[in-house]
């Protein structure tokens, strides 16, 4: 499989404060990878960086082939989930998916409807279409939040953690939902999570940060590093124990 | 040979509950006061059928503040339900020194807030700087501007505020007829409220009372509307979408304030000079031809249209430094609350800051 994005001895992290140092790793097309890593290891951040809302402070990121670099005006080439969902709150569930069709697009309001109604009945919202974000629950919440980020069919999704905050049914739906457009559409699809379940679920590989040596620990498909990765960290990690005092990374 | 006297111990009886904790705390505390170092004072739970978090953590506190002292205390002939708590609330282990809190020191808080300024000063400069040139980009690109925003922030900022504008710019020009006719009658110069209603309120009352109600009203709702969209990522999300925030939320709002401000500030002068008249009709017995006659005699369209060049740059302060502060939000709720109160604050000095250089121009001008 060929490399989508590819980071290369990348660090991040704001003035002085390093969250992660020389970090390098590829994702592959197809994949589901997730990133994973304890509270405040720099997940988040290094998804940021990944889709060009920070600056990475030495390194690079490069995603087909292109130097990834901050964001500007214009259509992006991948699809964002936040973590909240973040839909524009003065529009409604259809407006904010149309919003992009009718900016980058030169589609007339028929068409652009239609690709509306059909982005929210794949996930589940043909409902919502004329609902304020105010008026819809978490889960739905991500849900439209996907199907804005899908709406110019990018063939790169990055979620930020998708799962979280979700009841134990809307969870195992949504993993549904991430594997079935992984599988079917074939869209590569970068995560962070911190849900074990979903990760077993859904993610074909992963790394994991870690916070002490400000550095990637892990690599790897999230079973095989569950039964057979020998750093404790890791083992703990993906065991969901605490780690053992007496270690020493 | 008389028996070891056994060290003090406190003795607790029944249940320990939450409710009851001011009052276990006033006895516990006098009693340990008493303990110096070296001493002993253990406390005895072996009557305690229950305790609860609250309780728990004030007897934790108080033995880990024996120790602190040099003193011995430890919980004795605790059952297991209880032996749980405290072993739940670290009261089974050695305590350790209290974290340090280091006062910070009159230099670093100096120090730290210059640092602080400088950067202000540098992210609205940098800011203003993005606004002017995305402004100059919209003559050149005029496509690339959300201009669907365009009028339902004209609207809201300015149809919406007319009736405060009409009521305020109204009762300051009925306030300023009276201060003028109580001095202006002890000379018989009646007639001279309408100068100096007119001009008070077309060069400076009307342009500046209109701004800072725009200021309290749309400003501060600017700051909020982006504070709360930075805090919920609905900016980032903006962002990965490919729209900047600059020509998506700041251009269209900047327009519409410039477009509006001008107008409202007519529609106040207007009214302040009825105000004017309203007094000069009820309380100087001047007639409306001779009151509006003196005011067209003294008010002529350049003091008009310097208050409405003055609107102009006041709109361009009240949007450029309410969207800067929205989104520079940091911190939840409460971010936006401080950004939003210094987003007024801001505005109100940065208007009057404007308005002085302007009569300081204006009168250079004019000699």
């Amino acid at each position: 499989m060929s490399a989508l994005i590819t980071v290369t001895d990348l660090s991040i992290g704001w003035g002085a404060v390093r969250l992660l140092e020389h970090a390098t790793f590829e994702v592959n097309r197809g994949d589901v990878f997730v990133i994973v890593g304890t509270s405040g290891s720099g997940k988040s951040t290094l998804l940021r960086c990944l889709i060009g809302l920070e600056h990475p402070q030495a390194g690079t990121i490069t995603i087909e082939g292109v130097t990834a670099s901050r964001l500007g005006v214009g259509p992006p080439g991948f699809g964002v989930m936040f973590q909240s969902g973040a839909l524009l709150g003065s529009m409604t569930v259809g407006e904010n998916l149309a919003l992009q069709l009718t900016e980058w697009t030169k589609l007339p309001p028929e068409a652009v409807s239609a690709i509306v109604r059909a982005k929210l009945r794949l996930v589940g919202l043909e409902d919502a279409e004329d609902k304020l974000p105010a008026e819809l629950s978490g889960g739905m919440k991500k849900r439209a939040a996907i199907a804005r980020a899908m709406v110019l069919e990018p063939q790169l999704l990055f979620l930020d953690e998708p799962s979280a905050g979700l009841d134990p049914i809307s969870a195992f739906e949504f993993d549904e939902l991430i594997t079935s457009l992984n599988r079917t559409l074939g869209l590569t699809v970068v995560m962070v999570s911190h849900e074990l379940e979903s990760i077993f679920a859904v993610a074909s590989h992963c790394i994991m940060l870690d916070r002490e040596s400000r550095s990637i620990i892990a690599n790897g498909p999230p079973l095989t590093l569950r039964e057979s990765s020998a750093d404790p960290r890791v083992s703990a990690f993906f065991h969901r124990r605490s780690l053992p005092l007496e270690v020493t990374p | 040979m008389p028996a070891p006297e056994p060290p003090p111990t406190l003795q607790f009886t029944g249940t320990l509950s939450f409710a009851g904790t001011d009052a276990l705390w006033a006895a516990v505390s006098a009693a340990a006061a008493k303990v110096g170092a070296g001493q002993r004072l253990d406390l005895d739970m072996t009557k305690v059928d229950e305790v609860d978090g609250g309780s728990m953590a004030l007897l934790v506190a108080l033995r880990a503040d024996l120790h602190r002292r040099g003193a011995q205390s430890e919980f004795l002939g605790a059952g297991e339900r209880v032996l749980q708590v405290i072993s739940l609330y670290s009261g089974d282990v050695k305590p350790g020194p209290l974290p340090e809190r280091r006062p910070i020191g009159l230099f670093d808080q100096v120090g730290r807030a210059t640092l602080t300024l400088f950067d202000d000063f540098r992210e609205v400069f940098g800011f203003v700087g993005d606004a002017l040139v995305a402004m100059a980009g919209v003559l050149r690109h005029p496509r690339s501007v959300n201009w669907k925003d365009l009028w339902p922030t004209m609207e809201k900022t300015g149809a919406d505020a007319v009736p405060i504008v009409v009521l305020i710019n109204f009762l300051i020009g009925l306030v300023m007829g009276f201060q003028g006719a109580v001095q202006l009658q002890q000379f018989g110069a009646n007639i001279y409220v309408a100068d100096l209603v007119g001009l008070s309120i077309t060069r400076e009352l009307g342009p500046l009372m209109t701004a800072i109600i725009v200021a309290g009203r749309s400003g501060a709702a600017f700051a909020a509307e982006i504070g709360t969209m930075k805090v919920s990522e609905e900016i980032d999300a903006l962002k990965t979408m490919g729209f900047g925030p600059m020509r998506f939320l700041v251009v269209p709002r900047t327009l519409a304030q410039m477009l509006v401000l001008p107008a409202l500030t007519l529609i106040g002068d207007a009214v302040g000079l009825l105000g004017g008249l309203t007094v000069g009709l009820v309380s100087l017995d001047l007639t409306v031809t001779g009151y509006v006659q003196e005011t067209i005699k003294t008010v002529d369209l350049w003091d008009i249209f310097s208050g409405v060049i003055k609107s102009v740059l006041f709109a361009l302060v009240i949007s450029l430094v309410a969207c800067q502060q929205g989104l520079a939000t940091t911190g939840g709720a409460e971010g936006v609350g401080r950004r939003t109160t210094s987003a007024v604050v801001s505005i109100l000095f940065g208007l009057i800051l404007v308005d002085a250089c302007f009569t300081v121009f204006f009168h250079w001008v004019a000699s």
